[in-house]
């Protein structure tokens, strides 16, 4: 875990840029890749298979969220676009996906791609006005955005499927193999959210993961070396969407429906919490910060419920759990933001440079 | 290095999560409902009172010896109106034993539906999902055991023609509505009904966030001059409308909300009875604490010495929340009949559910409708009550009433081919 190289002996730009610093990296990515494989496995083994299930429930909610970071992340975090309308993105591949398999009975192999170029399109249109515009200005063209998408999706019963903006979808199958169980969904996410991690960490470290990062950091001077601002801003808009429009059709596959009020506007406001709590600008910021905002008021509530059943009744106390997870929740972010503005990703590099000399810190 | 970083904190948090959980205590004879509310989302005034009451009922029902000698445990879980915490807590309650779920807000509804079929978990969701949820068929695990937004609104098509004596032949009827999925949902059986009994029928369609409407109200009452108004609102809108109404002085009387602008709180923010003296509303469980079963609570309160819940008072929600735990606490009574005193799965409490009827809610003294539950029809038979604003409360209009069920029935049978069923 704390490998570390003893001083910096690159010569060679390859060298600096690879996944893996050092030979023993490789071995430790395998060992991990072997932990979650067997994750659950080992976990319905040790528990009782309705228990089992319901980690791995949150865990499953845990790895759609991670994609969904991971796109916004590119977009605000790399490339510096304020986007509020990440949910309206993955509305747009959740109602494509869903209108693909029930209308022309596709498999998710298609639709998922499918809703993710449909959403990365629409996305790009959306991200017209940041050619023009930045900061607050473009944050609001794209709450814009937001708002058109959701009065489309809403009033047009062609995509929408009737009144009640619901489709219901079946469970995806690969080769007649079904993914129903809590235990077979997790590996389906987990195909793709290994995919999603893989494809940011080598987009970011690529000829255009710089040019993101160097229109974030200053886009007249990105221009002037040569960078087409045009096409590198719709570019990050088209690849976030379409990391979004991949979330909104594995929501879809998870819950076996697409609805309407799973991607409202608060959802893009919870999605960008993820990422800035967790570091803008960073791939391993993107996972904590959904595993954080997930995860958090989750375990605050079994905290609160822990102690308070223990001295009170528990219908007497509901009121005082549901209030103390969002006061905690609320302080904790607070906390964290002020401890390390720059997020999670930042306390645990910290955390890692204080070890890496420990204990001979001078 | 990430990745290891990220599956280092998950495993870590889940061994953390594992000891805090740790297992129930163990009670000789115990039953667990799962019950879904918000408490601190965007609908929590509705969502505390309708939980309380709930809790209420249980606690009653355990203060007389339980369910069948089984004592029964709600595990309750505040969703925030959010997907997420929703599926999350769904999943908390099964973990827990649930036999079956109350369930909270109509996405959340939307998306555990697939999953109760599979777990075989009946889910109840009073006022929230969709009209074809009452479908058994269908949908065997999903139980909206209320009047739903195409039952209330025939419902309120009959109400227009009773209060306009008796024909709409040539009337003009305005729907208000929130511009939502829920919002049009009721349109397809308005537009029928507009076509069979000869009236006109003119949307007016308010958007998000519903708390201006002036243009639309004042349209409905000077050029439209509809005669009556059938309004669907929900949220800060029921009582902007009641405002609005009574500023461009379109009477009252001539209006009737939807089942959510129907509270005791959308008067009281529209300014109190005064204003919204005459409104007409609907509602799936009565109004008002002269029934049997607040007798019942406010004794049990008594014999604990404390005080009775102060959402009591906020009667609309509160009955609803006592009749919703009433039909779950009925639906598990059949079951543990129905298995000689065993402990029921949830597949037992789903035909519990489905041997509902209108004498196993008598001991709640007409608080509830006069329901009865198949196989075929997990609405109940749609039944509604109308209450007028009156001197200060809530006064009942009509006694519980059905209407057009075989309109209803064509659209159901409809609805269900299209899906393919």
């Amino acid at each position: 875990m704390f490998h570390r190289e003893s001083g910096i002996f690159k010569t060679s730009y390859g060298a600096d840029m690879a996944l893996y610093p050092l030979p023993v990296a490789k071995t430790a990515v395998i060992a991990i890749a072997a932990g979650v494989v067997l994750l659950p496995i080992v976990l319905l083994s040790v528990a009782p298979p309705l228990v089992a299930n319901y980690y791995l429930s949150i865990i499953n909610l845990i790895f759609i969220a991670i994609v969904g970071a991971l796109g916004l992340n590119i977009l605000v975090g790399y490339t510096g676009q304020i986007s509020i309308g990440h949910a309206a993105f993955m509305s747009v591949g959740a109602y494509t996906a869903a209108n693909l398999a029930v209308k022309f009975g596709l498999p998710f192999w298609i639709t998922l791609p499918a809703g993710g170029l449909m959403a990365a399109l629409i996305g790009a249109i959306v991200g017209i006005p940041s050619l023009r515009i930045k900061g607050l200005y473009l944050a609001i063209a794209t709450l814009a955005g937001q708002l058109i998408i959701e009065w489309t999706i809403n009033h047009v019963p062609a995509i929408s499927g009737g009144a009640q903006a619901s489709i219901e979808v079946p469970k995806p199958s690969l080769f007649g193999y079904e993914f129903k169980t809590q235990g077979q969904l997790y590996f389906f996410l987990l195909f793709f959210v290994v995919l999603a991690i893989v494809a940011t960490l080598n987009l970011v470290r690529s000829r255009i993961g710089r040019a993101f990062i160097a229109i974030r950091d200053q886009d007249i001077a990105a221009e002037i070396i040569g960078i087409s601002i045009f096409r590198y801003k719709l570019m990050a808009f088209a690849i976030s969407s379409f990391y979004a429009g991949v979330t909104g059709v594995l929501y879809t596959y998870y819950l076996g429906i697409a609805n309407y009020e799973q991607f409202q506007i608060g959802v893009s406001i919870d999605y960008l919490a993820m990422i800035i709590i967790g570091g803008l600008g960073s791939v391993l910021g993107s996972i904590l910060g959904a595993i954080f905002v997930t995860l958090l008021p989750i375990a605050i509530t079994w905290i609160v419920e822990g102690i308070g059943s223990m001295l009170f009744e528990m219908q007497q106390i509901q009121h005082v759990v549901s209030n103390a997870r969002v006061i905690t929740f609320g302080l904790l972010i607070i906390v964290f933001l002020i401890l390390e503005p720059e997020g999670l990703n930042r306390l645990w590099r910290n955390i890692r440079s204080y070890f890496r000399v420990w204990p001979f810190s001078y | 290095m990430s990745k290891m970083a990220s599956r280092r904190a998950i495993t870590t948090l889940l061994a953390a999560g594992a000891l805090l959980a740790g297992t129930p205590a163990l009670a000789q004879k115990e039953i667990v409902v799962g019950m879904q509310t918000d408490r601190v989302g965007p609908t929590q005034n509705v969502g505390t009172v309708m939980a309380t009451a709930f809790h209420d009922y249980v606690a009653l029902i355990n203060a007389k010896g339980g369910v069948e000698g089984y004592k029964i445990r709600v595990v309750e879980v505040d969703n925030e109106y959010k997907v997420p915490p929703g599926v999350e807590g769904y999943e908390r309650q099964k973990k827990e034993g649930a036999v079956s779920v109350a369930l909270y807000g109509t996405p959340i509804v939307a998306a555990v539906t697939q999953r109760l079929m599979e777990d075989k978990i009946p889910g109840t969701s009073p006022g929230f999902g969709t009209a074809a949820g009452a479908d058994g068929k269908r949908y065997p695990y999903s139980f909206p055991i209320a009047a739903s937004y195409w039952s209330q609104g025939a419902m309120g098509v009959k109400f227009a023609k009773d209060k306009l004596g008796g024909s709409l032949k040539g009337k003009k009827i305005a729907y208000l509505m929130y511009d939502n999925p829920a919002g049009k949902e009721p349109l397809p059986i308005l537009e029928d009904l507009a076509k069979s009994e000869g009236f006109e029928l003119k949307i007016f369609a308010v958007p998000a966030p519903g708390v201006e409407m002036g243009a639309q109200v004042l349209d409905i009452a000077q050029r439209y001059r509809a005669d009556f108004v059938i309004a669907h609102l929900f949220g800060r809108s029921p009582s902007v409308s009641i405002k609005e109404f009574k500023r461009v002085g379109f009477p009252l009387s001539k209006v009737i909300a939807f089942v959510w602008g129907s509270a005791e709180a959308d008067i009281d923010a529209a300014g109190g009875f005064g204003v919204a003296e005459g409104y007409y509303t609907m509602q799936f469980a009565g109004v008002g604490t002269d029934y049997a079963v607040h007798k019942d609570i406010a004794a049990m309160y008594k014999a604990q010495g404390r005080e009775p819940s102060k959402e009591m008072a906020s009667t609309v929600y509160y009955n609803r929340g006592v009749v919703w735990a009433a039909m779950h606490v009925v639906a598990m009574r059949n079951a543990i009949k129905a298995k000689g005193g065993a402990m029921p799965t949830g597949e037992d409490v789903k035909k519990g559910f489905e041997s509902i009827t209108a004498k196993d809610l008598e001991s709640l003294g007409g608080v509830a409708p006069p329901l009865a539950i198949t196989p075929e029809d997990h609405e109940g038979g749609g039944w509604v009550q109308v209450f007028q604003a009156k001197g200060g409360k809530l006064v009942k209009a009509t006694e519980w009433e059905q209407a057009y069920r075989d309109v209803l029935k064509k659209h159901l049978d409809a609805e269900s081919k299209k899906a393919g069923g």
